[in-house]
């Protein structure tokens, strides 16, 4: 599958080389939109539906906010994206595919292509906030960090146990404190607000981080 | 070190037989008792079929497996369990089920047998209370499947006597298990965690946020989680799941730990993972896990 690449500043998912830009050509059946602007980028690309997928990268909104909704049959060749990544940590192999509820079925063949042709993996979901991950994942990393107040156990006990008894690779408080508990906060700030689900609330942890990231960055006297 | 020689477990489920398997294959005499004859003929299968790919595996020779096998008995006969030193309960979690057991097995065991219940959501102190034997009572938690996971959660109850709760950890160490301390809080660690987290996921297929196979892959590609929370629900078993996630729900009152509507309709319809060949997968045979 031939794809171009348009660039539309930094990106998320993929913030440094990938053999997914070495894999694209200048022209293609399918065009994908990379960086923080892509909706944007997206808005202004004519003749969408020459190509057999349009990918745009999302962040955390839904991929209706670009192409728009109605009646619940929207959907055309048109998928948003984003690779999974928490905070600092680098991108992980994950690639969250977007669709609607009329999205192409060919648009969805042509973007599993395109990505595992890269080495990512990925996984299909609704356009919903917070995709697949971050709405599993928020409420337990916050539901941790009000145990760990709450003195269940001690961090290092609380990260033994989940590694050990369900093998996770790292432990969520460890885990949490190498790639910033600061992003942490933001996307289950904007879980919370987009949900309205107590779980999603910030834990105390994540507050006091970001107050003291925006304390770092803010400029003297601000 | 440890002075326990002789273990008795009571119940035969995928536990239970898990837990037997662990303490007869660490070279201690173990009593399986159930009160169900097909329950102990199936865990025996299912042990046998464990240990035969062990031998093929080449972890264990055909001498060792006819050692531990010889040590390894089952019984219906409570009254059989008299020469246990520690009894380690894996029946269902309901808390009057675990009582009457206790109060049986406290008048057939000596005063110096230790017992430990597998509880994943009760309270240690309160089937301690209905025990007879409060000060010799501690949780001992495994991890599904307990015969190849290494973690044991143990907690003390309130009326727990420090020198048993170290005689049980030493017993633990001694099986070649990892004790980690918890309080006695519903859910301790694991399961205060692992079933909000999955009744999520069952959310998110309920919603027709993804389809199962979609959310396993991301939390695997995505986190590196060795299994996706729908595949471990089926192993576990939703039957299984439903009770844990009541047990856990009445005790914390977490909208989280409250079973989706889902679960219900997939166990009514029979489809309790694995061991009935479908849940949110279908499978084909029953095999024990690992080996």
């Amino acid at each position: 599958m031939d794809y171009r690449i348009i660039r539309a500043g930094e990106s998320r998912s993929f913030p440094k080389d990938h053999p997914f830009f070495a894999n694209a050509a200048e022209t293609g059946e399918a065009v994908v939109i990379v960086g923080a602007d892509a909706g944007a980028k997206f808005r202004e690309l004519s003749e969408r539906e020459r190509y057999t997928a349009v990918l745009s990268e999302l962040d955390m909104e839904c991929l209706g906010v670009h192409t728009g909704e109605s009646h619940g049959t929207e959907g055309s060749s048109v998928l948003g994206f984003a690779r999974f990544r928490l905070g600092d940590g680098e991108p992980s192999n994950l690639v969250e595919l977007v669709r609607q509820p009329r999205t192409l079925d060919t648009a969805i063949g042509a973007a599993r292509k395109i990505f595992d042709g890269a080495g990512l993996q990925v996984a299909l979901c609704g356009d919903f906030v917070g995709r697949m991950v971050d709405r599993l994942v928020r409420p337990y990393y916050n539901a941790v960090l009000r145990r760990l107040d709450e003195g269940l156990a001690t961090a290092d006990d609380m990260d033994t146990t989940l590694r050990l008894g369900l093998g996770y690779p790292e432990g969520p408080v460890a885990l949490l404190e190498r790639t910033g508990l600061h992003h942490h906060f933001d996307v289950t700030q904007s879980l919370f607000e987009a949900l309205g689900e107590a779980a999603y609330a910030p834990a105390r942890r994540a507050r006091v981080a970001k107050e003291r990231q925006r304390r770092k960055t803010s400029p003297p006297g601000s | 070190m440890t002075a326990i020689k002789t273990v008795g477990v009571a119940g035969s489920g995928t536990m239970g037989a898990g837990i037997a398997i662990v303490a007869a294959r660490a070279g201690f005499r173990t009593i399986a008792y159930d009160s169900r004859q097909e329950a102990l003929d199936h865990a025996r299968r299912q042990t046998e079929g464990f240990f035969a790919k062990s031998i093929e595996r080449k972890k264990l020779s055909r001498e060792q497996v006819d050692r531990i096998m010889s040590g390894l008995s089952g019984t219906t006969c409570i009254a059989d369990m008299e020469p246990c030193d520690i009894v380690i309960e894996a029946v269902f979690e309901e808390l009057k089920v675990k009582h009457e057991l206790f109060t049986q097995l406290n008048r057939v065991c000596p005063g110096h047998t230790i017992f430990a219940s597998n509880t994943s959501t009760l309270s240690i102190t309160e089937i301690a209370a209905g025990s007879g034997r409060a000060e010799r009572f501690v949780g001992m938690h495994f991890c599904l499947p307990a015969q190849l996971m290494k973690l044991v959660e143990m907690s003390p109850g309130i009326g727990t006597d420090a020198g048993c709760f170290e005689e049980a950890w030493n017993f633990c160490v001694a099986m070649g298990q990892q004790p980690v301390r918890t309080k006695d809080n519903p859910g301790f660690i694991l399961n205060y965690f692992l079933v909000p987290f999955n009744n999520d996921a069952i959310r998110l297929v309920e919603t027709g946020v993804a389809g199962p196979a979609e959310i396993d892959r991301a939390v695997k590609a995505g986190l590196g989680y060795p299994m996706g929370p729908l595949e471990l629900l089926d192993l576990v078993g939703l039957d299984t799941h439903l009770r844990v996630a009541e047990a856990l729900y009445a005790s914390t009152h977490d909208p989280r730990a409250a079973a989706p509507a889902l679960v219900r309709r997939m166990i009514a319809a029979g489809h309790l993972g694995r061991k009935t060949g479908r849940g949110f997968y279908e499978y084909q045979g029953s095999a024990m896990f690992g080996g």
